[in-house]
């Protein structure tokens, strides 16, 4: 089944949360939009705990073993303590693993490996698709205030949230 | 930053996901568990909780107050720069109206700042605090 007719079965079944979550950019064949755009993906639990620090990731940004490594020490996240119970975990873990670059059928996951994500990086920000993709942003303005760290995508792109990641929408903030 | 994302949000809590929690059965729910009354809480100690500092990483320290900001009126932020809504009632009517959210983040934040969980007194003081906050 391919992304969009999964996209569809998915939306009828949480119907209004992801129509709010997600704006469906128009005439996309694939679940994403190419190189810029997440693909679209709904899952409730991922949605509520996965947001509530940072923007929910898209499971297409890393493979299968990296999620498998980050979702098993939740109590020391990057520092942060982000535990949850066994059964969301688990729950969390298997839609990851369903949508992850080197499983799903994104254009993305597929470029992020092309690009090489073997090792299993614990950071989207730490693939050579990322550093690829930004190897034009100054090196300063990573670590400016209004921006705080690389891994706050919505400080530079304003639609992040909704899993756009074009020009037209990105930013570097002063 | 209210985006549609938190709309979503909104819409799960709305359709009823969410249990039916208020500050004041909150502080009942804490103090019993303590065994004492709910007049044996003191909003004083949940202040000093909040704003008591402690040894962080690289040498800095880090409080409630940190993410929170100092005044719980007002948004924060997290460690990824993320705004977090406020804390107190009078400001955010979503808060402390849903037990299992509750204690997932005192557990996550109590063993982050003070490298413990927080016992049923420490969180009933905190919930007296911040809901007597106008
Ligand atoms: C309690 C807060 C919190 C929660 C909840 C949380 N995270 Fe994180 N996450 C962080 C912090 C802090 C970082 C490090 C960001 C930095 O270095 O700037 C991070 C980083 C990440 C990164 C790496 C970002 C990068 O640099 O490329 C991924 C991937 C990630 N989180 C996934 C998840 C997933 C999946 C969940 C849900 C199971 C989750 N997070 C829930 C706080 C949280
Ligand atoms: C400091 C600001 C900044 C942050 C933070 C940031 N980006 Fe970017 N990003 C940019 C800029 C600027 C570009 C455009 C680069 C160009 O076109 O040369 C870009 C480009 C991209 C692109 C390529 C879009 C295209 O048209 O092909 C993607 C995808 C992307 N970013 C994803 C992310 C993700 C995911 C995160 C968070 C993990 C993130 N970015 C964090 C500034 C940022
Ligand atoms: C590293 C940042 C950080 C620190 C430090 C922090 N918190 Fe939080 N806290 C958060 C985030 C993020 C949320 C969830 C935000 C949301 O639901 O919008 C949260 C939510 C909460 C909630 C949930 C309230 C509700 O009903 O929604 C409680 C209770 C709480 N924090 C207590 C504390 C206490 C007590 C401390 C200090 C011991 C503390 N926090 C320190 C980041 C932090």
């Amino acid at each position: 089944m391919n992304y969009l007719l999964r996209g569809i079965g998915v939306l009828t079944a949480v119907g209004t949360v992801s129509l709010l979550a997600f704006s469906l950019p128009s005439g996309v064949a694939h679940g994403d939009g190419g190189g810029d755009v997440m693909p679209r993906l709904t899952h409730k639990n991922w949605q509520q705990e996965c947001a509530s620090c940072h923007l929910a990731y898209s499971p297409a940004l890393l493979p299968r073993a990296s999620w498998q490594r980050l979702m098993g020490k939740l109590d020391n996240h990057f520092g942060d303590n982000a535990s949850l119970d066994p059964a969301t975990q688990a729950d969390i873990l298997r839609f990851l693993e369903a949508n992850a670059a080197d499983v799903g059928t994104s254009q993305i996951g597929r470029r992020v490996m092309r690009m090489g994500a073997k090792d299993a990086p614990l950071r989207i920000t730490d693939t050579r698709w990322f550093v690829g993709k930004h190897d034009e942003v100054p090196r300063a303005a990573w670590s400016r205030k209004s921006v705080g760290s690389a891994a706050n995508c919505a400080a530079c792109h304003s639609k992040a949230e909704q899993g756009v990641f074009d020009d037209d929408t990105v930013r570097i903030p002063k | 930053m209210i985006k549609p994302f938190a709309l979503a949000m909104l819409a799960l809590v709305s359709t009823g996901v969410a249990a039916a929690d208020t500050p004041t059965t909150l502080m009942a729910h804490f103090a019993q568990k303590t065994g004492s009354p709910v007049s044996a809480l003191s909003a004083a100690r949940g202040e000093t909780l909040y704003r008591s500092e402690h040894p962080g990483r690289a040498g800095t320290s880090v409080s409630c107050a940190s993410c929170h900001t100092a005044n719980p009126k007002h948004p924060g932020r997290t460690r990824v720069n993320k705004r977090i809504e406020p804390l107190a009632p009078a400001a955010n009517p979503e808060r402390f109206t849903d037990v299992a959210k509750v204690e997932k983040w005192f557990r996550r934040n109590c063993m982050d700042v003070l490298q413990r969980e927080c016992n049923a007194q420490e969180k009933g003081d905190f919930v007296a605090w911040l809901s007597q906050i106008k």
